[in-house]
């Protein structure tokens, strides 16, 4: 077996993602090669040499790499897919943008969001909101996956000694044009990676009492922001604070959902953390099924002594 | 210029879905079908761009069973103004319906394809972008603003970590975000009038797409049960259970 993981990275470091993605192509069994694809993005190679499991980082850089449009980056994977038997990618927004046009013009099928690999060619994922896993049998040549990051623990940062190969750029496709780029700009851990997530609903009322409330108690626990869909269209938060079916995917080792209900499209995203914590002054709100710990009160009152409580 | 709008049928998404017993499927037997919620927001998209002049006709696909005609009109009742049913009783996977979608682009011609970023049924979320790499087009994917002007889409996309936004020349394949907008509800008359919109059959062979599956489901069954845990009675024993029990802080 020979696989191809493609890194995601910011020039200078490797993305939390991929190293969840190594896991499961280590899981896969059989020779893994990086694929970093950027614009000065010599340092992110380096970074991908380290990690354990990598036998080869292939780079590519180039300038029109640098917005990591999915035309572009595609392209480059399909002219270089030729031996691997799998190609493996974080199902974050890049690596669903990329890995299905990847597989398209491969002309075989796509695997989103394996949480298992059974055996090389057969892999279980989430379907219908995380309510029932399907195992998937695939017969293509070449098994194109997504990963979903949350299903696989990471591997190692440092003790590999891959090789860097620089690779050839493929002609730039100038099919689409980075306009602009707003990042969010936070000092708290990411969502995907944070050990810790206190997470706001509707129950919070408006973006100020979000902020308000819900910030001192993330900087106590050190913890990353989420939110629930509700609160994301009521425009307390940005759209990528939130947690769901359709968002993020998270599984911290503790999530504190407040005021938060709990449809069955925001339990999709985070029911696999490994404590629960639901603050909601309704008892009969479904994030109670799911809790390890519910407290039902008013939560104007609880996460302010719950803060204090943290001393 | 035309937009072609592709829409799936698929278990409403207010339905708790249940797993059969032989861990052959999920059970859809008498359980309510609805449009798939993001391809709701692509039509509404694209019959926004055609009451703002900048369309001129949108044309709703649908890929599957005989049902779905009943998606289709659901999509003519918010305002599509024909329909495309691609019909067979085969399982479509997303790669084989961006191929029947390919060959109705070909011959339809139109300028842009506003699809749903994903179906919640498979949540496979693939294929707008297949559709993309088939025709060799741009695509915006995760779209949450869509602005066509001069031959141009720019498309603003939400992204980890933010929002990106990208110009292409069309035509372009567009994918649906929750934020695009809020489907409007369709009125009583309009979906009378949908009733009489032109509605065309066609089949995967007359459009000489293979559609046979590439991935065999070898089975379907329940996610590990979460157990409702404990309820505490106030901060201090929640912060005391979450330091002595379950020791994350």
């Amino acid at each position: 077996m020979s696989i191809l993981v493609i890194a995601e990275h910011d020039n200078a470091s490797i993305k939390a993602g991929t190293l969840n993605t190594l896991a499961a192509a280590q899981a896969i069994g059989g020779d893994i090669d990086l694929l970093v694809v950027g614009s000065g993005c010599a340092a992110a190679a380096e970074a991908g040499a380290k990690l354990a499991g990598v036998s080869k980082v292939r780079v590519a850089d180039a300038a029109h790499y640098a917005d990591g449009g999915a035309e572009n980056v595609a392209a480059l994977v399909v002219a270089n897919a030729s031996g691997y038997t799998h190609i493996l990618a974080a199902a974050s927004t890049s690596g669903k943008n990329v890995m299905p046009r990847v597989a398209a013009q491969l002309d075989v099928a796509q695997i989103s969001e394996i949480v298992t690999v059974v055996s090389a060619d057969t892999f279980r994922r989430p379907i219908y909101a995380g309510n029932a896993i399907a195992t998937v049998q695939s017969a293509d040549p070449v098994k194109v996956i997504t990963v979903r990051t949350t299903g696989f623990d990471a591997v190692a940062e440092t003790g590999g000694s891959g090789s860097v190969e620089a690779l050839d750029a493929a002609a730039d496709t100038g099919l689409t044009k980075l306009v602009n780029r707003e990042l969010t700009k936070s000092e708290r851990p990411e969502l995907g990676a944070a050990g810790i997530i206190v997470s706001g609903g509707r129950g919070l009322g408006s973006g100020e009492n979000y902020h308000s409330l819900l910030e001192p108690l993330a900087d106590k626990l050190n913890a990353a922001l989420g939110a629930s869909r509700a609160a994301v269209d009521a425009g307390y938060v940005p759209n990528d604070y939130q947690v769901g079916q359709t968002g993020k995917i998270v599984a911290p080792q503790l999530y504190v959902a407040i005021g938060i209900s709990g449809a069955i499209q925001h339990l999709a995203g985070m029911k696999d953390s490994k404590v629960i914590v639901a603050i909601n002054k309704d008892e009969e709100a479904p994030i109670f099924q799911v809790a390890d710990y519910g407290l039902v009160a008013d939560l104007f009152e609880a996460v302010p002594a719950l803060t204090a409580a943290l001393g | 210029m035309k937009i072609l709008v592709p829409v799936k049928r698929v278990v409403d998404y207010n339905v708790k879905v249940r797993v059969k017993a032989d861990a052959s499927g999920v059970d859809i037997a008498n359980v309510k079908m609805s449009m798939n919620p993001f391809d709701e927001i692509a039509v509404e998209e694209a019959v926004r761009l055609k009451e703002a002049g900048v369309a001129t006709e949108v044309i709703a696909v649908s890929c599957g069973v005989a049902q779905c005609q009943e998606t289709l009109r659901t999509a003519m009742a918010i305002g599509a103004d024909r329909g495309i049913l691609v019909q067979t009783d085969e399982e479509l996977q997303p790669l084989a319906v961006a191929k029947l979608l390919k060959s109705l682009v070909d011959k339809e011609g139109p300028q842009l394809v506003i699809l749903g970023k994903q179906a919640i049924d498979d949540d496979a979320n693939q294929t707008g972008q297949m559709l993309a790499a088939l025709l060799n087009l741009p695509q915006a994917t995760f779209a949450s603003k869509v602005a066509i002007a001069d031959g141009k889409a720019t498309v603003t996309r939400e992204i980890d970590g933010g929002l990106e936004t990208l110009s292409m020349s069309l035509p372009a394949i567009v994918t649906t975000d929750l934020r695009l907008n809020e489907p409007r509800y369709a009125t009583l008359p309009n979906i009378m009038k949908a009733k009489k919109k032109p509605l065309e059959t066609v089949t995967p062979a007359d459009l000489g797409v293979d559609v046979a599956p590439r991935l065999k489901t070898l089975k379907v069954e329940e996610p590990p049960k979460r157990s409702a845990g404990v309820k505490v009675a106030d901060v201090a024993e929640l912060v005391a259970k979450l330091k002595n029990e379950a020791k994350v802080i």
